[in-house]
């Protein structure tokens, strides 16, 4: 399993990268953690003749939070936003949600761009980044552009980024109320057989806002704008979930492969994004 | 690219590998430094056999360009004890049967050593999901687990003896 031969850059800041993406277009790519591209690589499903490792740059590894927001650089590591006590205390489903990724090995070297930025519809990261309604920045060669997380992706391995652009930053409002991210999978390391991230805000004894997403569910990450308006103004109580999760069942497209039929994803998706609507709701 | 001169410190002594950046951190490590501790298992990141330390990072060697690691301090398990002087951890699988086949172990082992760095004090739950990259065919990892607990235990009263 030895991958085609490329050329190896290791620029040390977003403008050199950029500046190799110009020149080389579609024959570079950018690599990150590499736990997506390298595998990928391996298989010689993905080929590359000019590799950009952007682990020099260090304008990409930071985790920020001021005025209500979290900022992540691209190439933050889910090893760092699990141990960033600060980004527990701000947003703590982003914890739960990079806990359930890989195992620690791959969490070491995975980062939350690369989860986001390529695509992938078994990433877990791109669905969470829904359900806070996150915006992506993408630095090209003519400036830089903000894309909603919810407006990011289009097909499996298909987004509004274009070759020359890199996903540099990730940044959302500080999430307020209950949080839950649930992920069914078969095994530690597996993709999600379904995964739903909730997070809710409660008045009294009713709910005011909320918003769920689904991931690996559809060939794209699903932010179900139905199964949180069904939840606003409700108790969050076993009807009112029930609808809810009617509502988010309804907007997703799963399809068959090795971790079941459909009715099956069907079935188990609405078990995790009622246990998602119920985990949050007991901490709002 | 063809062969690239790559420096890299492993097991603390600098040494200078010829390689292309394609080749994988796990064949530089066992085919030109002679280091053949680290196994190569699944080759897909899944199993945990290649796992060695990179920056101070438990990283599966399978998934790692040579050119990757160009200027990384990596340890392998050669670095932390010999037949002669084996590691806490070495002497906890073997009093405690953590290990069978001993394919997984030196894997096993190394990111132990990680999870004790970052965590000396683990529960039982935190080691089983701190190993949770590592797979033992062997074992049904309980041994495994009652090994690194008790290398944790041991490590932990000789540094309070010292104090």
């Amino acid at each position: 399993m030895i991958p085609a031969a490329f050329e190896y850059h290791r620029p040390s800041d977003v403008a050199g990268a950029l500046s190799l993406l110009s020149t080389h277009g579609d024959d570079a790519r950018v690599l990150a953690g590499g736990h997506s591209l390298i595998p990928m690589m391996k298989l010689r499903m993905a080929s590359v003749e000019h590799l950009v490792d952007l682990q020099d740059v260090a304008e990409l590894k930071g985790i920020s939070v001021a005025d209500g927001h979290v900022t992540l650089g691209a190439m933050v590591t889910q090893h760092s936003l699990i141990e960033s006590a600060e980004l527990a205390e701000a947003a703590p489903i982003v914890r739960e949600a990079a806990l359930q990724i890989a195992d620690p090995q791959v969490r070491y070297m995975g980062t939350v761009g690369g989860n986001v930025a390529n695509g992938d519809p078994g990433n877990d990261m791109p669905g969470l980044m829904q359900c806070l309604d996150a915006r992506f920045t993408l630095q090209g060669p003519n400036g830089s552009r903000e894309v909603a997380a919810r407006a990011y992706y289009e097909a499996a391995y298909f987004t509004a980024r274009a070759d020359d652009e890199i996903l540099t930053q990730i940044s959302f409002a500080v999430p307020v109320g209950g949080y839950a991210y649930e992920k069914q999978k078969r095994k530690v390391g597996d993709y999600a057989t379904a995964a739903c991230g909730v997070v809710l805000a409660k008045e009294g004894a009713l709910c005011t806002s909320a918003s769920v997403a689904m991931t690996n569910l559809a060939d794209v990450p699903v932010w179900s704008e139905a199964a949180g308006a069904a939840l606003v103004g409700t108790d969050c109580g076993p009807e009112a979930v029930k609808t809810a999760v009617a509502a988010a069942v309804a907007d997703i497209d799963p399809a068959e492969d090795n971790r079941g039929p459909v009715a099956f994803k069907r079935h188990v998706a609405g078990i995790i994004i009622g246990r998602a609507i119920s985990r949050a709701w007991s901490r709002a | 690219m063809g062969k690239q001169i790559y420096k890299m410190t492993v097991n603390g002594q600098v040494k200078e590998v010829m390689a292309e950046p394609r080749e994988l951190l796990i064949y530089v490590l066992r085919e030109k430094l002679d280091l053949t501790g680290p196994h190569v298992g699944c080759e897909t990141s899944h199993c945990g056999a290649c796992t060695v330390e990179m920056n101070g990072m438990s990283v599966k060697s399978c998934t790692v360009f040579a050119a990757q690691a160009d200027g990384a301090e990596i340890t392998t398990i050669e670095g932390l004890g010999d037949p002669d002087g084996l590691h806490v951890l070495q002497e906890a699988f073997k009093e405690h049967h953590g290990l069978q086949c001993g394919y997984c172990t030196p894997g096993m082992i190394t990111r132990a050593h990680r999870l004790l760095q970052e965590n000396p004090n683990p529960t039982e739950v935190e080691v089983r999901m701190g190993i949770a990259g590592n797979l033992c065919r062997c074992t049904g990892y309980q041994n495994i687990v009652k090994s690194i607990l008790a290398a944790a235990a041991q490590i932990n009263a000789a540094k309070e003896a010292a104090e």
